[in-house]
């Protein structure tokens, strides 16, 4: 094709043993996307480049990466977005360690993930008696889009420059699933004593998030991670946390119905 | 395997001090603290830039104590007027509240409200966050810091009091409406007039209306805390009009910061003389 | 005597999509300590692909519909080839499979009074696929995905162990099906990341790994589609049904070339897309088959009432079954009416306002907007066929999801044959997910726990899969070998070449010179596959993972066109241009694959005889009071005359 033209990379290349940036020159074609050069270069160049993708659709979330330094899904950048003489700079995602070249060990969302509570399906309902109206389930509609790319959780400052705040904090894509949760027009957490506002500042670490937005800068889906889901879990944590009108009211209720 | 769902054992923590920050840990083995090859320190360095000159110019103002009345305007910074020592104002907003013993000047008073309301906003905090602390300067970004707690502790813990400004500042946007209709007099207090200095307060009003019920807090209030939209339809149809102008909250914040400058200098150039309102009618 | 690492598990499921996630959840629920292996992360299953939505008769939009109506649309689906019990089963068992999945926090689009909304679907009688948006089976894999974590959490606060009765084994690829006997006795696999061999023994091994889309050029599935299910079914003795019908979807992106073959889900057409040649014609009408004659609008208008009033008039012809639509396209481009970038276009934009579009259909608009630099509100996409689904896959019993001849191999989904017959419906394969991986895990468990003496793990076959599985890194060092001194071939060039002779000579229309010819290539792509080699090492090697997928794909090819060239008739997903027409004598008539040589004859080279063998065998005729659910006129044109006095 002749709008073909040889671009330069930069893509990082090493395991936990240490790494480099590693140039290459490689032919690029109209239409191309990142991961279409990676390909490229795993077919011709470099047979062992480790690299993860899958539906190459943005809809699997496998292909996260940092290019030119910004959090991005490989197969939904276009190359088109770049200069022809750019130096395009390819590197694995760097709030988690590295497994090999472009490959992570993101085993940290798998643990998170792990320790928020799930859905609890509410007393007395069989199956196909769910009856929910689209406006109560939008909200947390939106948050299921989440194709868990993890790249909210490798761009959030909180535990990309800081480690020792990973056992602390959930990152937004799990803050995120607690507030689907609670969002949830049928979640029965309450009923089991379970009070998700709070955990979410008591368990995980909600009030680490100092709103920056970079999880929606990121994201995607285009998820408005911060303005729908992490200020309003906030907000509900003050309803349970910081409200005196509210700890009031709770109080004489919780009197009122033990006496 | 470390890809897999195994715990994640923390026998590396003493790698993880090897060098911290986004290099710690058996990370990616790459010496810059990022790699963004955009403007990315652009956004927080006119944020930064902009808050700076409101600060400068507001704190000027505000230790000022004068030039903020001329019939019928009354600055934004100084109303209510709370103590004895205010310019009086023909059935202005003079409520002397805290008598005679207050020196200094009286907008210090009332500024708290709408200072506190802006300090703990959700939008503003991530700009000043982002724009003065550099945390993070920018997505992405590395953070000069050593230790974050976010807002995990005092004083940031306090960030969580936004929705008790909110009620504060209806309060105030109240008064300021109070003010905008006393701006369809003239300087002898006739009503049913209107000058330059009315429009700038209409518009001050409209802003600083949509910035205050724009507020997350608001959103939450209104109708964000429910479960059940569907129980509440006309709570459900409040949330989504705020939440419409929710979206546009950072463009709120700012024009309505610059609406409310421009209405107090407005007042400031016609009571130091320095300019005649043009009067409509 | 082999050094890999052994665990002990009672059910291993192979593949972490709808399938094998849900015979997962219901082998741990019936209390069998349940392994799951993926070759991806967890969560990242081909399965989110799937957009329209999961087939399933509730009823909620259009009381008129039940699992009769269900069944019958299956059926005319499948042109009757459909093993009629399993599409029996699917039929009744799909609106439990959904019901369910709400109760483990699936968030389906609703109805007006707060059901599960359902949409219109190509070769459904009625509104009937449950749907989110058009991003349906994101939900479908994230809800199983929660229910899994949801049920460690359970084991985590009764054992402290989250992973002591369910575990994901991710990034991680089987290479074999370990066999004491006759029965299974576990599995051989290595961790992606490492490179590591370890064992899994168990006595009951569910395969759940989905399709074969890989070795074709054009297609809409993932790197993982290798058929590394079929392949290991094949390898342990299990025989592959009707592996000749291979779906292609009508409506793949064409433009950009590095997007060919990506899906433009049936969403589009269901809710009221229509497609058009360069001379902007609706061409579907004048495509629609006798056997759909009564069925389908004969004019634009009544195809565009439909839509607002479906009891009254019929569908128009887009929502044709997809084999039809897909052969449509075909002869359109061939006549020389196609698009710029040879597909036909599909239109929604002078169909549906622009807000309509981004929110009935976001996954769409968004596609268009990143990868091709279309606004599907303003103008038509191009699209085309991409290979899609194989309707073929391991021959299985009906009601236990077990496979044939080996003890203790179970298989569900996509890998597993004889549900679709020769052509799936769309929306179809969600419900069978659910349906046959939970029956396939149910049954795995029961078989895990009736066994008296669990089989035992023999080493000289764990030793020579290590030995099989690290045969590229010594390509050139096989000096003994005759092809000495040649230099190694490279794995990613091996695999283009499979891909561009399947597309070109077993792609959507098919002939008999060209599937010999393609036999032969196939024959050689086996002796190179052989010099297969890699640099580097085991740690995370992409290279070395393809060199040892080949092996699958090359052995799934072979199926496909052999049994491709031995069904001399056209129907559903295999058509021949060299006989085109449906044969009823061949509707009884399925084809087995087996392995010709079982002790390990992979080194068979004679394009000839190749690796398989097939048998024809004679199914069962279905059963009557299923039968009287149909017109007669309509079973005349499937039927024999001896089937229909029977």
């Amino acid at each position: 094709m002749s709008s073909s033209y040889q671009a330069r990379f930069k893509v990082w290349r090493g395991d936990t043993g240490g790494g480099d940036l590693t140039d290459f020159t490689v032919e690029v074609n109209e239409g191309e996307v990142v991961l279409d050069i990676i390909h490229r270069l795993q077919a011709t160049q470099a047979p062992d480049l480790a690299v993860r993708w899958n539906c190459k659709a943005g809809k699997c979330g496998s292909c996260s990466a940092e290019i030119n330094g910004r959090p991005r899904l490989m197969c939904m950048t276009r190359m088109s977005v770049f200069d022809r003489e750019e130096t395009i700079t390819v590197t694995p995602l760097r709030a988690f360690p590295v497994v090999r070249d472009l490959v992570t060990d993101v085993g940290f969302n798998y643990d998170k993930a792990r320790q928020v509570p799930s859905f609890v399906p509410p007393e007395g309902l069989l199956p196909g008696e769910y009856r929910m109206m689209q406006e109560d389930v939008d909200r947390a509609q939106e948050f299921r889009k989440c194709i868990e790319c993890f790249l909210c959780q490798d761009t959030c400052h909180v535990v990309r420059d800081h480690e020792e705040n990973k056992p602390a904090f959930a990152g937004p894509r799990f803050l995120m699933r607690v507030a689907e949760l609670d969002m949830h027009p049928l979640d029965a957490a309450a009923d089991t004593g379970l009070d998700r506002k709070r955990t979410a500042q008591d368990e995980h670490g909600l009030g680490y998030c100092n709103i920056t937005k970079c999880c929606t800068e990121v994201c995607p889906e285009g998820i408005k991670i911060t303005d729908n889901a992490l200020i309003p879990l906030k907000e509900r944590a003050v309803d349970r946390k910081y409200d005196p009108l509210v700890w009031l009211g709770s109080k004489i209720r919780r009197r009122s119905s033990a006496g | 395997m470390a890809t897999g769902t195994d715990p994640q054992t923390n026998s590396d923590t003493s790698s993880a001090t090897r060098s911290g920050g986004v290099r710690a840990g058996t990370r990616a083995a790459i010496a810059a603290p990022h790699l963004r090859t955009d403007r990315w320190w652009l956004a927080p360095a006119v944020t930064a830039a902009g808050l700076l000159a409101f600060i400068v110019y507001s704190t000027w103002r505000a230790f000022a104590n004068e030039y903020y009345y001329a019939a019928p305007y009354v600055s934004p910074f100084y109303s209510p007027c709370l103590a004895e020592n205010c310019a009086p104002m023909h059935a202005g907003p003079n409520w002397e509240i805290l008598g005679g013993w207050w020196g200094l000047s009286p907008a210090l008073i009332i500024l708290i409200f709408p200072l506190g309301f802006r300090l703990t906003c959700y939008y503003y905090r991530k700009a000043y966050y982002r724009g003065f602390w550099a945390s993070p300067p920018a997505c992405a970004v590395a953070e000069p810091h050593k230790k974050y707690t976010g807002e995990t502790r005092f004083p940031l813990v306090l960030q969580n009091i936004h929705r008790y400004f909110f009620y504060a500042a209806v309060l105030v946007a109240g008064i300021l409406t109070y003010d905008t209709v006393l701006a369809f007099r003239d300087e002898n207090y006739r009503w049913g007039h209107m000058g330059l200095g009315t429009l700038v307060f209409l518009l001050n009003i409209v802003l600083i209306w949509a910035y205050t019920l724009s507020c997350h807090s608001c959103r939450h209030i209104v109708g964000g805390k429910l479960k059940h939209f569907s129980r509440h339809p006309v709570r459900y149809r409040m949330w989504q009009f705020v939440g419409r102008l929710n979206a546009r909250h950072m463009l709120l914040a700012w024009t309505s910061l610059v609406s409310v400058a421009l209405a107090d200098f407005y007042v400031y150039l016609v009571a130091s003389g320095a300019f005649d309102d043009p009067r409509f009618f | 005597m082999s050094v890999v690492d052994h665990q002990e598990w009672d059910v291993v499921v192979v593949g972490a999509g709808g399938a094998g996630l849900r015979a997962a959840v219901e082998a741990r629920e019936r209390g069998a300590r349940t392994a799951v292996i993926c070759k991806s992360l967890f969560g990242k299953a081909h399965t989110v692909m799937a957009e329209g939505g999961i087939a399933a008769a509730m009823g909620n939009v259009n009381m008129g519909d039940n699992w009769q109506v269900h069944f019958r649309d299956t059926l005319r689906g499948g042109k009757f080839l459909n093993q009629w019990r399993m599409a029996e089963l699917h039929a009744q068992e799909a609106p439990d499979r959904v019901w369910e999945l709400e109760t483990w926090g699936a968030l389906f689009d609703r109805t007006k009074d707060g059901r599960i909304s359902q949409r219109n679907f190509g070769g459904h009688e009625y509104p009937r696929l449950a749907h989110v948006g058009d991003r349906t089976g994101l939900e479908l894999i994230r809800t199983l995905q929660q229910k899994i974590v949801s049920l460690q959490q359970e084991d985590h606060r009764e054992t402290g162990d989250y992973e002591s009765r369910l575990k994901v084994f991710q990034e991680c690829t089987v290479t074999r099906i370990l066999k004491d006997g006759s029965r299974v006795s576990g599995v051989f696999a290595y961790e992606r990341e490492t490179g590591r061999f370890f064992v899994l023994r168990a006595p009951a091994v569910v395969i759940a790994t989905g399709g074969i889309g890989k070795s074709f050029k054009v297609t809409s599935n993932s790197w993982e589609y290798t058929g590394d299910g079929h392949a290991l079914a094949l390898l342990a003795g299990a025989p592959l049904l009707n592996m000749e019908f291979v779906q292609f979807h009508p409506t793949g992106m064409v433009w950009p070339p590095s997007v060919k073959g990506i899906l433009v889900t049936e969403s589009v057409r269901g809710d009221g897309g229509v497609l058009r040649n360069s001379e902007g014609k609706r061409f579907m009408f004048d495509y629609i088959p006798d056997v759909f004659k009564e069925k389908y609008a004969e004019s634009e208008d009544e195809g565009d009432r439909w839509y607002e009033d479906p009891d009254h008039n019929r569908r128009p012809p887009e929502l044709l079954p997809r084999d039809e639509v897909a052969r449509a396209i075909n002869a359109e481009v061939k006549a020389g009416r196609g698009s710029p970038h040879g597909g036909v276009f599909l239109d929604v934009s002078t169909r549906m306002p622009a807000e309509v579009i981004k929110r009935r259909l976001p996954s769409m608009y968004h596609q268009f907007k990143e990868l091709a630099d279309v606004d599907i509100t303003a103008e038509a996409m191009e699209v085309g066929p991409t290979c899609h689904y194989v309707m073929g896959g391991i021959a299985v019993d009906s009601d236990t999801a077990a496979a044939r001849g080996v003890p203790g191999l179970f298989a569900a989904g996509e890998v597993a044959g004889g549900m679709h017959g020769s052509n799936r419906l769309g929306g179809n394969s969600l419900s069978d997910l659910l349906v046959f991986g939970r029956r396939a895990g149910l049954h795995a468990a029961a078989y895990a726990a009736e066994l008296s003496s669990r089989p035992v793990v023999d080493d000289t076959q764990v030793d020579s899969a290590a030995a099989e599985a690290l045969r590229p890194f010594s390509a050139e060092g096989q000096t003994a070998d005759s092809e000495a001194g040649r230099p190694p071939e490279n794995p990613y060039t091996l695999h283009q070449e499979l891909q561009q002779a399947m597309n070109d000579l077993v792609g959507i229309i098919r002939r008999d010179g060209e599937m010999r010819e393609a036999l032969e290539r196939l024959a050689d792509l086996r002796v190179r596959a052989r010099r297969a080699g890699v640099e580097g090492h085991r740690q995370f090697n992409p290279g070395w993972h393809l060199s040892l997928d080949l092996r699958n794909m090359l052995l799934v090819s072979e199926c496909v066109a052999r049994a491709a060239l031995e069904r001399t008739e056209s129907r559903g997903g295999h058509t021949r241009e060299d006989h085109p027409s449906m044969e009823r004598e061949w509707r009884r008539i399925n084809l087995l694959c087996s392995l010709t040589d079982p002790t390990d004859g992979l080194a068979a080279t004679d394009p000839v005889r190749g690796q398989i063998t097939l048998t024809r065998e004679t199914t069962e005729p279905v059963r009557p009071d299923l039968l009287a659910l149909f017109e007669k006129e309509e079973l005349v044109k499937y039927l024999t005359e001896e089937e229909l006095y029977e």
